[in-house]
């Protein structure tokens, strides 16, 4: 990193502890990184996508502020997507862990935040009662979980590989594997629910959702690579994804780097 | 060349898809599978505060409800302070209230509802009176990156009238599209509000 720390201001020091990110505001959001409204490949969107201009708003306490959870809100296997569901045997599919660290866009870790992910089974079906896709579904798998992130802001999961499917958008559009992801921040502005996409994927070019976000690299950074310095030996794959939420305009102190 | 800033970029937003359900209220796909679950009730016994019900819909721009969509609220509590270290306003904290609520539209009628509290006024950086609010969030299928919204109280003409963000809104007709009527049906008190993703009625969308 190549970030200069500010010179030092009194007045901030005085501040009342605790000092948390976000205190100054966050990042403006740069939307040309993001998918528009309005992207008619991705038909769902024409109608119900805005049309008139979005209204600018400072952040006020109410933004930089968001839900804190704690480690009660989660249970022991939350993050176990191969054991958190499972009935009579482990589920179907090849089994992965996928892992990373949730940054802002000045390098930090985001620690203690919430990372919620869900996901098709390994045949392409979701459990979900409006799912009708012919795969079937697995006893073993639900195809969610949870995880808190850690002080450094890493966060990891295992789970089995999610599988393509079809669905109605161009008469044979198919969805790349992919895993939805939920990530919380620690204001309500960062708030971001994204999608990661597997490495060597013949469907990530050609679908229609995925190709909304006209940045080709912001599109590429969807992408997670195999991680075989992370995968088990004899057990499981591993897919590397790191999320970047926005920055905040909180100024770091070499005597303050809590929360910071 | 001067140096580099190296920023990261942040990760770019994709659509939360028809079966947002799944990972966030599991129980609405059908199943059931956390110990805890978050849900559409915000309140407690012991949370302080008058309890509200808010109760709406989201149309598209053809009119038709969404079905399959989420919203998530975020506020302050009674005394107008949210419950997170960022917030060192004067009012009492509430142990009894996170203050944050998701829930989805029913599958049939589209109605989402949330179980809470009226939000006492919050004062702004500049030191004004914002009238009471809700913050909203919502995703679903077709919408590429979620949308904010604000959610005032009809009852709070007055504040309504004086708060710095309502005041933003051009033109002026179009700050009716953040006011939920509120009505009184067997003592209890509701706000309903419906949000338009387009068309004449379309809401005020933040870009926060």
């Amino acid at each position: 990193m190549n970030v200069q720390a500010p010179a030092l201001r009194e007045p901030r020091l005085n501040r009342p502890e605790p000092f948390t990110p976000g205190d100054g505001g966050f990042f403006q959001r740069d939307r040309t990184i993001h998918p528009p409204a309005y992207a008619p490949g991705y038909k769902s969107s024409v109608l119900r996508s805005p049309r008139q201009a979005l209204l600018s708003l400072e952040n006020s306490v109410s933004e930089i502020t968001g839900p804190v959870f704690g480690h009660n809100d989660l249970g022991p296997l939350d993050n176990d997507l191969i054991r958190n569901y499972a009935k009579d045997g482990d589920p179907v599919g090849e089994r992965i862990i996928v892992h990373g660290r949730v940054l802002d866009e000045s390098g930090r870790g985001v620690p203690n935040t919430l990372v919620e992910f869900w996901q098709a089974n390994a045949g392409g079906r979701y459990r979900h009662r409006k799912d009708t896709y012919l795969a079937p579904v697995d006893p073993n798998f639900g195809g969610c979980g949870r995880a808190m992130t850690d002080d450094t802001g890493y966060y990891y999961f295992r789970t089995v590989k999610p599988g393509p499917y079809p669905w109605r958008n161009f008469v044979n559009s198919w969805r790349p594997a992919h895993i939805h992801f939920s990530v919380f921040g620690s204001g309500f502005a960062q708030r971001l629910i994204t999608q990661m996409y597997f490495e060597g994927d013949p469907l990530i070019p050609v679908c229609p959702i995925l190709t909304t976000i006209p940045d080709k690299d912001a599109l590429e950074r969807l992408v997670a690579p195999l991680d075989l310095n992370a995968s088990t030996p004899l057990d499981s794959l591993a897919y590397r994804f790191d999320i970047v939420l926005r920055g905040s305009r909180s100024t770091y102190f070499e005597n303050r780097t809590a929360g910071n | 060349m001067p140096q580099q800033l190296n920023y990261l970029k942040e990760t770019a937003s994709q659509t939360a898809g028809p079966y947002v359900h799944i990972g966030l209220i599991p129980a609405m796909a059908g199943f059931d599978i956390f110990e805890k679950n978050f849900s559409n009730v915000l309140v407690t016994p012991n949370t302080r505060g008058e309890r509200i019900t808010l109760e709406g819909r989201v149309l598209d721009g053809g009119g038709s409800p969404l079905r399959d969509v989420l919203l998530e609220i975020w506020q302050a509590n009674a005394a107008g302070r949210y419950n997170h270290p960022a917030d060192r306003s004067a009012g009492a904290l509430d142990a009894d209230f996170r203050g944050w609520g998701r829930g989805g539209s029913d599958f049939e009628s589209g109605l989402v509802t949330f179980e809470t509290i009226k939000p006492g006024a919050i004062i702004d950086r500049a030191g004004r009176k914002c009238a009471p609010y809700v913050d909203i969030w919502i995703v679903a299928r077709g919408i590429n990156i979620g949308l904010n919204t604000r959610l005032y109280f009809s009852d709070e003409e007055a504040a309504n009238a004086t708060d710095p963000v309502l005041n933003l809104v051009e033109p002026p007709v179009r700050r009716k599209t953040l006011i939920a009527a509120r009505s009184e049906r067997e003592g209890k008190v509701a706000y309903s509000f419906t949000i338009n993703l387009q068309g004449p009625d379309e809401t005020v969308f933040f870009d926060i």
